[in-house]
């Protein structure tokens, strides 16, 4: 009950803040139909529905670490940190409602996303379900991310580190560019971090192949997750014992 | 009211690093009286505070809050506490009610419980005519008063009260007072203060905390009384070489170049004798004149008087 009053509390924050919706969800459908009418006049393939929609899906999830760092960093410098440290509340309950309405923001970006890419042609089918075996896991990692900067910076510091992780997300996920095409050092990043894995199986899915083929990426997507997520809650514990 | 003090501090230490910022206090508070924890920025207040609270865990010695040990019972302890903090820790972004409501909910009240523990909360800090206006758009002093209603959500017996009138005007600061007061005898209140007149007001029993440690303690009468026995000395004179305020800082634990010129306070000024020392240095002397001391002036004293050495 205390882990879903508090996480209320995030989650209205968080959706009655304009600005970071309109970046978090509006922003990226607007570049993504930007993108579907470049490829009606000028056909490219990275921006066909089906493959810029889970581009630009996980890009989009890329501002849930600006929202869940703002959110924390904010939430120390205000005390009001300090305010819910000297109540009943337990770490794992802290832990929770600091991520969980995360978890519904990245849904809802979902949702948005994937019925603007119907409309342009995405074929709508149960991949759009099977696909959040990708987006969940990966917005973990966001949250995560979000969670270690939260705890890092105060909130003043935040854009440059926030930033770099968008632009990061943004050019390693391969959602705007096939990196494969520029090779080298930039593909092999890109390899190495977990957003291109989830980009591709989820194309992979939406193109009706099984996930059998995508496990090997999807190991690797969920093992991040878990990591960064681990990570999140170890900088959330050191903080709150520091406050 | 049980006999038994709301708290028991014994030789509570907390260092960070090299620095210790509360070096070894005692302090015994009573049930349902109002204490204040007097001291400049940086005494160790705040630290104090957080270690009653059982956010900060003390480096050495403890503490009994309400019977039970700070160092072990942090759960037990954190159920029956209200915490106002130094900053105005509320939810920019929720209204005065749901930044109420939120805390009922934490404490596990029921949502008929949440409703009304709210209704009587915003009577009583008068914000019931702004409870659905969002927090940014308050005033600070209501915001402070927010603040305070979110502390007393769950009734608590035992208050702490993190310098609760920081940067208000004195009308929005007596509104708190007004408050406080009303809590007199009713609830334990350990309130951290830098305002003299704050801690005069309300307090029945002050201490003085300075680099950690307790410089003085009593009620704000014992105190005042320390004040009368102090005697100030304000000499105006073109510039007073440092070989001359050295001499008489030998002499006098607090000499200091203020505004009004220098002044010198001690128990018993020898008049004649500064007044050789000084012209012996060559210094032609102004203007003097003696002041009456304040209980701003002990404090100042006490709080400034190593830094004068």
């Amino acid at each position: 009950m205390r882990t879903v009053a508090l996480a209320g509390r995030v989650f209205k924050e968080v959706y009655r803040d304009k600005a970071g919706i309109t970046l978090g969800i509006i922003y990226p459908a607007m570049l993504m139909v930007i993108f579907m009418l470049i490829e009606g006049h000028v056909p490219v393939d990275i921006f066909e529905p089906i493959n810029i929609m889970p581009g630009i899906t996980v890009f989009s999830f890329a501002f849930l670490t600006m929202f869940s760092a703002s959110m924390l960093s904010r939430d120390r410098e205000k005390a009001f940190l300090i305010r819910l440290l000297t109540t009943p509340l337990k770490p794992g309950e802290f832990i929770l409602a600091y991520s969980l309405p995360y978890f519904l923001i990245a849904l809802l970006q979902t949702v948005v996303m994937f019925i603007t890419g119907t409309l342009f042609g995405a074929p709508a089918g149960i991949g759009y379900i099977t696909s959040l075996l990708f987006l969940l896991p990966t917005a973990m990692i966001c949250i995560g991310i979000g969670m270690i900067l939260g705890s890092l910076f105060a909130e003043s510091a935040l854009p440059a580190p926030g930033t770099i992780t968008i632009v990061v997300i943004a050019f390693f996920s391969g959602a705007f560019a096939d990196f494969k095409m520029i090779g080298g050092i930039v593909r092999t990043i890109a390899l190495i971090l977990p957003f291109s894995h989830a980009v591709d199986g989820i194309r992979s899915i939406l193109a009706g192949n099984p996930l059998s083929e995508v496990m090997n990426s999807l190991y690797l997507v969920v093992a991040y997750a878990l990591l960064f997520y681990l990570l999140g809650i170890l900088f959330f514990r050191w903080r709150t014992r520091s406050v | 009211m049980s006999e038994t003090p709301a708290i028991q501090m014994m030789g509570i230490t907390k260092r960070f690093g090299k620095l210790t910022a509360v070096n070894n206090v005692d302090l015994s508070i009573k049930r349902g009286e109002v204490f204040s924890l007097l001291g400049p920025n940086g005494a160790g207040k705040t630290t104090t505070i957080k270690m009653l609270c059982c956010l900060l865990k003390p480096t050495s010695g403890s503490a009994i809050v309400l019977g039970y040990d700070i160092n072990r019972d942090s759960e037990k302890i954190k159920q029956i506490i209200g915490v106002s903090p130094q900053e105005t820790a509320v939810a920019e972004k929720l209204t005065t009610r749901e930044n109420l409501n939120l805390m009922a909910r934490i404490y596990g009240f029921s949502k008929e419980d949440a409703r009304e523990r709210v209704e009587t909360l915003l009577d009583m800090t008068e914000l019931s005519e702004r409870s659905n206006d969002r927090v940014k758009r308050l005033s600070g002093g209501m915001k402070r008063r927010l603040n305070l209603a979110m502390a007393l959500i769950s009734d608590p017996d035992l208050l702490f009260l993190d310098e609760p009138t920081l940067g208000l005007d004195p009308h929005a600061r007596r509104s708190i007072w007004k408050q406080i007061e009303a809590f007199k005898g009713k609830k334990t209140i350990l309130l951290t203060t830098h305002y003299l007149e704050e801690a005069d007001a309300l307090s029945d029993h002050v201490a003085v905390i300075k680099d950690g440690k307790i410089v003085a303690h009593g009620t704000p009468h014992e105190l005042k009384r320390d004040a009368a026995v102090m005697q100030i000395m304000v000499i105006r004179a073109q510039r007073i070489p440092e070989a001359c305020i050295d001499e008489l800082k030998t002499n006098y634990p607090f000499v200091k170049e203020t505004a009004e010129g220098l002044e010198i306070r001690g128990e018993r000024l020898v008049f004649d004798g500064i007044v050789d020392l000084i012209r012996s240095h060559g210094v032609k002397i102004e203007w003097l004149t003696m002041k009456q001391p304040s209980l701003d002036d002990v404090f100042s004293s006490l709080v400034e008087e190593e830094g004068a050495e």
